[in-house]
């Protein structure tokens, strides 16, 4: 026993030396190799024989299919450039790419996240390369609103999130608006609500003749979120929600507005407008159940359209949340896919701009379109039949138009994720009050953007 | 090589036993040694050492000394989670427990028919790939799912809830799915255990007029000590390191009643990029489960002695 202890001794003590003497993980940040406005060659024919390695999370269905397409035209256009693919699901991508990044082996073109604790982490390493100098040589600039680069900038330091350097470029869009059941509607003699007070006495009137108003299914944890969002777009500002919700200086969750909007959600849950026991249902049964004629409307984003469709048919339509008063400029929750980013230790910048440039124009958002995608861009002169489809594209392209996206409320800070999921749910079963559920986003969002500088 | 070998053949038949040179036997040990060392001392000293850093996995660490373990202890929602562990343990590894006691007696005793089956019947959950296992309790869970029916065909309406999104019911609706994963192990583990003791035993209780109680507590029971230790530490460990079956079935929720100290390691590491402090809450957590089940095997020897 004593040698036993003995030997227990000196291999935790040499544990404990090797921990203390070896030295600090990670790396100083290494220097982006091509300053942002360096000059910058755009025709990939000329570039040589060159081999780009990509990460991509495109690996499902109507994604994965426009990539092998994209992949396959750009080599055909460019034969001197090979395009080595590695394609994982989003959460494999997620947890690995932090550890690609600093190896030695870095890909090329990378789909990166855009939220503070991927893109913005990145940046803050100096991993990935300023896109201005590209952007201005290919127009990107010009292509791409405001309201769609906005996800994909950072300040170059990556504390400031929302403006600054672009530094990647999505492929489609998304957006978060209003699915419902336009059967059920003409049943109950009702128009698709034109103002936030039609569609709320339309919940009412589907209540009345015992429907389930709203489907949510909140087990998730984050589809809360969006039904959230929705309902702050009516009452706040949408500068104010970008502030809050890009965890910049210079706005409060303590408003009227925010308690407003806080306070709405809890009627919403008293009048019976969810279904009871929605935080135990998951997110996929909740839209399968209104797939197959259960309630009336369902707040969700644009990635549900093609299964929606596929499903209900005619009977299924899609609005933008409806402005406060008929006529407002709408503001609904969205954003882009994941960004195209270029690494800094990427050898052949030029050509990985090309890519990403090819992956992104004109034809591509028609190979989009034709493979189930909503494109980020050119999206309102898309050629799509009608139905579901045509309503997504109109929205989307309505929204970017006027610039009403607002970003997701869980990118502001590294933790908002987890504050304002956990706090959603306690909102819903009112283990919080408004005012302690904005108390508690507050504290995240103010602690954060007075550290952040 | 060979001549040594053959040296030691030649001594040995000649001189009884060979010499052992000091330090052979560490060379055999040393090509396992190896592996070990390159796939867990290492590991394990890294994140030592990345404890006591602030470091987000990208940038260059910082040097914060303990700083991270006394987060641990100050936080409440670690605390929460840690708290929630030894909730999940009492459904890992004592419910399990007694109940595979009481299976295995009556298997045991009654030599009922087809003993092989009901053998795999309660075994089978353990075969079954813990994600697979809590997607479909997920199922059974759900508002309109297969538990809340069985409660209203029964007449108990009034109990059904969605058992997952319910503040009370969550975690315990999460140990339960443990208890039913642990109950077939720790039942084969018993039941090996009891058919080993020799029937004289129980004879001995029936002449002084003992009953089935007398038996299970005067024979049984201290025969399977050794099995009880192992049972233990298996299901313990498997109830501290619990991380698949909250990432699918509630990922911590609703609210943050369900969160464990495991799902926070991954949580903190690959999703808030805290690298140091995700290390530091998973050092805690094996030094936890190295005292414990060091606890275990220390009583569960020393009972089996003396």
């Amino acid at each position: 026993m004593k040698s036993f202890r003995s030997r227990t001794l000196i291999a935790a003590s040499a544990i404990g030396v090797l921990a203390v003497t070896a030295c600090a993980p990670g790396s100083s940040s290494p220097s982006p190799s091509a300053k942002p406005n360096a000059a910058v060659t755009t025709d990939a024919a000329k570039l040589g024989n060159v081999t780009l390695i990509v990460w991509d999370q495109e690996v499902r269905g109507g994604q994965a299919a426009q990539m092998e397409q994209l992949n396959k035209d750009f080599q055909a256009k460019y034969p001197n450039i090979k395009i080595q693919r590695v394609s994982r699901s989003f959460d494999d991508l997620k947890t690995t790419l932090r550890l690609a990044l600093s190896g030695n082996e870095a890909p090329d073109v990378v789909e990166a996240n855009n939220g503070r604790s991927d893109m913005g982490e990145f940046v803050k390493a100096g991993q990935l390369l300023p896109l201005n100098a590209y952007a201005a040589a290919y127009g990107w600039d010009r292509r791409y609103p405001e309201s769609v680069r906005q996800y994909s900038s950072y300040s170059p330091d990556g504390r400031t999130f929302g403006e600054g350097n672009l530094y990647g470029l999505p492929q489609v869009g998304e957006v978060v608006g209003i699915f419902y059941n336009a059967k059920k509607l003409a049943k109950f003699g009702l128009q698709p609500p034109k103002s936030w007070s039609d569609f709320e006495s339309a919940m009412a009137t589907a209540k009345a003749r015992g429907e389930v108003p709203m489907m949510l299914g909140n087990l998730d944890k984050w589809p809360a979120i969006h039904v959230f969002g929705t309902i702050q777009g009516r009452s706040t500002s949408p500068d104010d929600i970008k502030t809050l919700a890009f965890g910049r200086k210079g706005a409060s969750w303590k408003t009227p507005d925010n308690l407003k909007a806080a306070q709405e959600l809890v009627d919403w849950v008293d009048k019976g407008y969810f279904e009871p026991g929605f935080n135990g249902t998951g997110y996929d049964p909740a839209w399968q159940a209104f797939s197959k004629g259960k309630g009336v409307f369902l707040i969700g984003g644009t990635w549900l359209q093609a299964d929606l469709a596929k499903a209900m048919g005619s009977d299924v339509a899609f609005m933008l949340p409806p402005a406060a008063n008929a006529g407002d400029k709408p503001v609904a929750t969205g954003g882009t896919g994941l960004p195209f980013a270029i690494t800094a230790k990427s050898k052949h910048p030029d050509a990985a701009a090309a890519y990403i440039n090819f992956i992104t124009s004109e034809q591509a958002m028609k190979v989009l379109t034709s493979t189930g995608n909503l494109p980020v861009a050119d999206t309102s002169s898309q050629d799509v039949g009608g139905g579901l489809q045509k309503d997504v594209f109109t929205a989307f392209g309505d929204i970017v138009k006027t610039d009403g996206l607002v970003p997701y409320l869980d990118y502001a800070t590294p933790t908002m994720y987890d504050s304002v999921t956990a706090s959603l749910q306690d909102l819903l079963a009112k283990k919080k009050t408004p005012e302690q559920f904005l108390d508690s986003l507050q504290k995240d969002y103010g602690d954060f953007s007075a550290s952040n500088g | 090589m060979t001549a040594t070998t053959t040296r030691a053949v030649r001594e040995r038949s000649l001189v009884g036993p060979p010499r052992r040179p000091r330090g052979t036997g560490y060379l055999y040990v040393l090509p396992a040694f190896l592996v070990y060392a390159a796939f867990l001392l290492y590991p394990l000293a890294r994140s030592v050492q990345i404890s006591f850093y602030d470091w987000d996995g990208l940038t260059l660490g910082r040097w914060i000394g303990l700083d991270n373990y006394a987060d641990v202890l100050r936080n409440d929602d670690l605390r929460d989670a840690f708290g929630h562990a030894l909730v999940l343990m009492v459904f890992y590894a004592l419910v399990p427990l007694c109940v595979g006691l009481v299976l295995a007696s009556i298997l045991n005793r009654a030599k009922v028919r087809g003993l092989s089956f009901f053998r795999t019947v309660v075994f089978l959950p353990q075969v079954i790939a813990m994600v697979v296992v809590a997607v479909a309790w997920r199922r059974i869970y759900a508002p309109d799912g297969p538990l809340n029916s069985l409660l209203h065909a029964v007449g108990l309406g009034s109990l059904t809830r969605a058992w997952l999104g319910d503040y009370g019911a969550a975690l315990p609706a999460v140990g339960f799915i443990g208890t039913w994963f642990e109950t077939g192990l720790v039942t084969v583990l018993l039941l090996a255990g009891m058919s080993r003791i020799s029937p004289e035993l129980y004879d001995a209780v029936r002449l002084d007029g003992g009953g089935p109680v007398r038996e299970f507590f005067a024979v049984t029971l201290p025969s399977v000590r050794g099995e009880i230790a192992v049972a233990l530490t298996l299901t313990v460990i498997a109830a501290l390191r619990t991380f698949d079956l909250v990432y699918v079935t509630t990922r911590g929720g609703p609210g943050t009643s369900t969160s464990v100290p495991s799902y926070e390691v991954y949580h903190r590491a690959f999703e808030l990029g805290k690298v140091g402090s995700a290390a530091a809450i998973g050092v805690c957590l094996t030094i936890i489960i190295f005292v414990i089940s060091f606890a275990i095997t220390r009583v569960g020897d020393r009972d089996s002695t003396s």
